[in-house]
């Protein structure tokens, strides 16, 4: 008889959708519906049904092909490596748990390394400003509801939220929102017309590169100052029209992406789009939300943060304290200035995401890809160890973009042998112990580690 | 828990609870609990010449969860404040590596209460969607035992079922929550205020209704008083008032502390309070504006100490540079206006929400000055000193890692008077508190009940935490100070109180030398109510989510077991 999971949590996008319900076979080892995702959710999902995933860590021989090799030659290998390292980087993340997270957090700071995560290529300009300027922000139910203004800045949820503005920006019906689409206003920002601009009732189409000019018109008019007639590519009046929408809100949302962080300004965009937010606040409510790519990738700037008080580029290497100096020590820099001499790649994909030159230099020096599947690194590396897919078949905490903290579960059964993040972290860790002599610290972490299905909740 | 037999032999025991104060003695320790006697083979520790106290209680203090959480991340800064803050002193015998001064790290909150003898500690404000996370990190602190306060007062449930008087279904609700989040008891921050904010608004007075609710913080408290003493809870009601931080708040003050009139404490944990009313600091300010702005401690106090049924924690101003952190949402937007700094904010759908703003309290400037003395002066004109505990509201008036330095001002007329000297506009805040006139220094005994037996019991722990009594915890602090001839400079209680010489947990040495040694054995206390089900609560609740008002599923919102490892659960039975 096949079981139907209902409340699983989807390992894809930002928006951590948990209200998925999984159709599994009676031996809970196959997927065979996925209900309520979207098109690349349901697909993450029967990927784990896939014959060909990895089994067993694959090795680097001479002639340059992979071979498999028993999970503890892995596990030793990646303890010694990166124990002879100087300089170890540690990074990815986006799509693995908390658990695992604060695992490689130990092994990291026995080695000596750098600890960095995805938004340091992503969401790190955001960062940045959050350490100039503060956030604003508050959960998604918030703006669902409450939000009578939305505004997608930089954004495309339609293409990279599928579910975002149905489950919490545009459509659904909140308790002070109950007529949901046709409550709310939504002002689009964006260069191209997305399909979230198509949906906006009002699209701003600016000149590519200028949002911080734009963000800083809409403060100057908010202010009561006056403007030039054209900023950005976009009339006064228009721009004027859309302050007052902001500003006459109950509620304003402010939903920012990629658009902001990458292009000409980065930070500073963020900064101001911030300011914004704070002084809409002198009028009425306003909050502001980063779009977070991967469904966990708010969480190593958690678990971090309470860890070693920074979110990413996290230099452990001077053994008495934490460093973090975003440009010296972030992973992309570190690399095109060849500093670093092992490279751990673990739930992300850097040889894709990466540009080619760090990528060059990292695969000068010990390569190895923690990760479920095969992928772009796991293709380029010395060493790749699989791994469970968290969400999938091994559950975890996650943090949703707003960083509410989700307990996903496992649908199915994990591969036989092969261990979650977590363990094969605490197991590199031990055998690093072993190595150097010294006595493992668990803290509470290793003892009492069960999953159980979640008890009835009332 | 550690087995085995320890002595600790020749110190001067001072231990409220069996009003003991400085006689020399020893305290015998078998399996993790205190005992009578030992056999002539325990293990001696030499505490000769030396204070001994019970394991410190802290009964408010932010240092798990995700406003302590979005504080350190949006503080880079704060980890760069140098001296002995910067590394501790564990990390160096290959513990875990430490970071953070007003917000430290997991790992330097534990090591640091450790070193100052703590073995308790209260995390102040538990979103209750957010309290996986608050539990993650209460996981991954070592040592010091935790538990954590989910917050009612603004929660859509408490304010519609006290709209409608319904005390027991009240009741109900927070019996299910606090099972939901494994929380330990009632915390109301800015009753009604915090709602409010969700709309950018807030209630300042008790009178203020509270937008769509239509119900006034008063009848918020007075109700979570009613809900809390039927269920008959460890803790009383922990209430941090509305219009906190402003000049003048005095009278709203004892106005929300006057609810607790004609209410009895109905529990079987020993806890004599109806309600806690934390960093009373903060809410007792005199004075129309930032000019005249000055000390009410002893208007305030004239009510406490006459009021048995309330109990009250200080809030002390440390004169740091630190950062606020508060569930009072628009509290945290109003001090963002006034002193411009980055402003984070969290607000959670239904529950709460929560603010962070870095604030420097600089002795140059007079209403900083006067908050410090403020707080000192609620100390020092209290009666009671079971009923008056030492926090500095951590890290929001100053970090935890202060609480010896607020131990030397409330011991030393002398110590206050020389930070007062270097104070630049001293005459002004004289004028303005009273804290210059005050002579009175308290004794080590007062000290003791005022973090470790008052705590304890107010917390409804006075069983296990905050004495040394037989069959009580094996928790056990040896501080470097000698009860016969306490030294005239006071730097050194300080000192003494910073590292302690010992510390012993559970029957396990943890500190030695103002060194941590050992990660011990943390536990997560948590209370259980069993009572019969509640079948409107039931339906009220699943609505909520079936119908969409949380974004989440109601099966991931309940606290799993293996987040919290080693519970210590209270359990309270409540009759049909």
């Amino acid at each position: 008889m096949p079981k139907l999971i209902k409340g699983v949590g989807c390992p894809y996008c930002g928006s951590s959708c948990d209200d998925i319900e999984v159709l599994v076979s009676d031996d809970e080892t196959k997927i065979l519906e996925v209900h309520n995702a979207c098109i690349i959710g349901t697909n993450l999902f029967h990927h784990a049904n896939d014959p060909t995933r990895p089994r067993l860590p694959r090795r680097r021989q001479p002639d340059g092909s992979m071979k498999e090799i028993p999970y503890d030659e892995a596990i030793d290998y990646m303890a010694k490596t990166m124990l002879a390292a100087k300089k170890p980087l540690v990074y990815g993340f986006g799509s693995t748990n908390c658990e695992g997270m604060s695992a490689v957090a130990r092994i990291a700071e026995k080695s000596g390394a750098v600890l960095d995560n995805c938004a340091t290529i992503c969401h790190g300009p955001s960062f940045l400003a959050i350490f100039d300027n503060g956030y604003p922000s508050c959960t998604l139910g918030e703006a669902k509801n409450r939000a009578d203004v939305v505004v997608f800045w930089g954004c495309n949820p339609m293409h990279a939220h599928p579910r975002h503005t149905s489950r919490y920006s545009i459509f659904p019906r909140g308790y002070f929102t109950q007529k949901g689409q046709m409550q709310r206003t939504v002002l689009c920002v964006d260069p191209r017309e997305t399909d979230t601009a198509k949906l906006a009732d009002h699209h701003l189409m600016l000149d590519q590169g200028h949002d911080y000019e734009l963000f800083d018109a809409f403060r100057t008019v908010l202010r009561g100052f006056e403007i030039p007639d054209v900023v950005a590519g976009i009339p006064k009046e228009t721009i004027k029209k859309s302050v007052e929408i902001m500003k006459n809100a109950k509620f304003c949302m402010i939903f920012f992406g990629m658009g902001c962080t990458h292009t000409d300004g980065r930070n500073h965009n963020i900064d101001a789009a911030i300011s914004l937010t704070r002084d809409l606040n002198t009028h009425t409510k306003a909050s502001i939300m980063a779009m977070r790519g991967h469904y966990n990738i708010a969480g190593p700037g958690q678990v971090w943060a309470w860890q070693f008080g920074f979110p990413y580029c996290i230099d452990l290497s001077k053994g008495t304290h934490a460093h973090m100096n975003p440009g010296e020590t972030s992973s992309v820099d570190l690399a095109m200035r060849d500093e670093v001499d092992c490279f751990v790649n673990v739930g992300a994909d850097a040889g894709a995401h990466f540009p080619i030159q760090p990528v060059q230099h990292l695969k000068k020096h010990p390569f190895i890809t923690v990760d479920p599947n095969f992928n772009m690194a796991s293709e380029i590396s010395d060493l790749h160890i699989p791994v469970r897919i968290a969400g999938v078949d091994e559950p975890g905490v996650v943090y949703r973009m707003d960083n509410v903290p989700i307990q996903f579960r496992a649908v199915i059964k994990g591969l036989p042998g092969v261990p979650s993040d977590e363990e094969l972290f605490n197991k590199v860790y031990e055998r690093m112990c072993e190595l150097t002599k010294t006595e493992p610290i668990w803290l509470a972490a290793k003892e009492d580690r069960r999953y159980p299905e979640s008890e009835a909740v009332i | 828990m550690a087995s085995g037999e320890m002595i600790v032999k020749g110190g001067f025991i001072i231990d409220p609870t069996r009003k003991i104060d400085g006689d020399v003695g020893d305290v015998a320790i078998k399996d993790g609990k205190i005992v009578d006697k030992v056999s002539s083979s325990a293990k001696v520790i030499d505490a000769k010449g030396k204070i001994v106290m019970a394991g410190a209680v802290d009964v408010h203090s932010h240092v798990a969860g995700p406003k302590v959480n979005a504080g350190r991340l949006m503080r880079p800064e704060d980890k760069f404040i140098s001296g002995v803050f910067r590394s501790g002193m564990a990390q160096k015998n290959g513990y875990r590596m430490e970071s953070g001064f007003s917000i430290p790290s997991v790992f330097k909150t534990g090591y640091d209460y450790a070193r100052m003898g703590y073995t308790f500690v209260m995390e102040a404000a538990m979103p209750p969607l957010l309290a996986p996370h608050t539990h993650e990190e209460i996981h991954d602190t070592p040592i010091i035992d935790e538990a954590a306060l989910p917050v009612f007062a603004n929660n859509w449930f408490v304010m519609e079922y006290l709209r409608k008087g319904e005390v027991e279904n009240t009741a109900s609700y927070i019996a299910w929550l606090l099972k939901a989040t494994k929380g330990y008891g009632v915390k109301l921050v800015n009753p009604g205020g915090t709602a409010a904010w969700a709309w950018g608004l807030n209630c300042l007075s008790l009178n203020d209704p509270v937008p769509y609710f239509e119900i006034t913080p008063a009848e918020i408290i007075k109700g979570l008083i009613e809900a809390n003493e039927y269920l008959g809870l460890p803790h009383s009601v922990h209430l941090h008032q509305n219009n906190l931080g402003n000049p003048g708040n005095y009278p709203d003050t004892i106005a929300a502390l006057k609810i607790a009139e004609g209410f009895k404490a109905r529990n079987k944990f020993g806890r004599e309070q109806v309600m806690h009313s934390t960093h009373l600091q903060f809410h007792s300010y005199g004075g129309e504006g930032w000019k005249d702005f000055c000390s009410k401690a002893k208007e305030v106090m004239d009510y406490v100490n006459k009021q048995k049924n309330i109990t009250i924690d200080l809030g002390c101003v440390t004169l740091d540079e630190t950062t606020t952190m508060t569930a009072d949402g628009p509290f945290e937007h109003h001090l963002h206006s006034l002193n411009h700094l980055k402003w984070t904010n969290v607000d959670v759908e239904m529950e709460t929400a929560a603010g962070i703003v870095p604030y420097i309290y600089d002795k140059n400037v007079t209403p900083n000055a006067v908050q410090w003395a403020t707080g000192l002066e609620l100390a020092l004109f209290a009666k009671d000193m079971n009923r008056t505990f030492i926090t500095t509201d951590h890290p929001n008036a100053g970090p935890f890692t202060r609480y010896p330095r607020v131990i030397k001002w409330l011991m030393s007329k002398k110590a206050r008077e020389a930070t007062i000297a270097t104070m630049k506009n001293s005459d002004k805040m004289i004028g303005l508190t009273n804290i210059h006139t005050m002579d009175r220094e308290l004794t080590l005994f007062e000290i003791a009940q005022m973090t470790r037996s008052g705590p304890a019991k107010c917390l409804g722990l006075g069983n296990v935490y905050g004495g040394l009594a037989p069959g009580m915890n094996a928790d056990v602090g040896i501080f470097d100070l000698n009860y016969k001839n306490l030294p005239s400079d006071a730097e050194k209680i300080e000192t003494a109180f910073q590292r302690a010489a010992c510390f012993i947990k559970g029957g396990e040495v943890i500190v030695r030398d103002g060194e941590v040694v050992s990660h011990g054995h943390k536990k997560t206390v948590w209370v259980k109510v069993k009572m019969p089900e509640n079948p409107q609560v039931t339906r009220d609740v699943s609505q909520a989510f079936t119908q969409g008002t949380y974004t989440v599923d109601i099966r991931n919102y309940p606290v799993r077991e293996y987040l919290a490892p080693h519970q210590s659960v209270i359990d309270v039975n409540v009759e049909a």
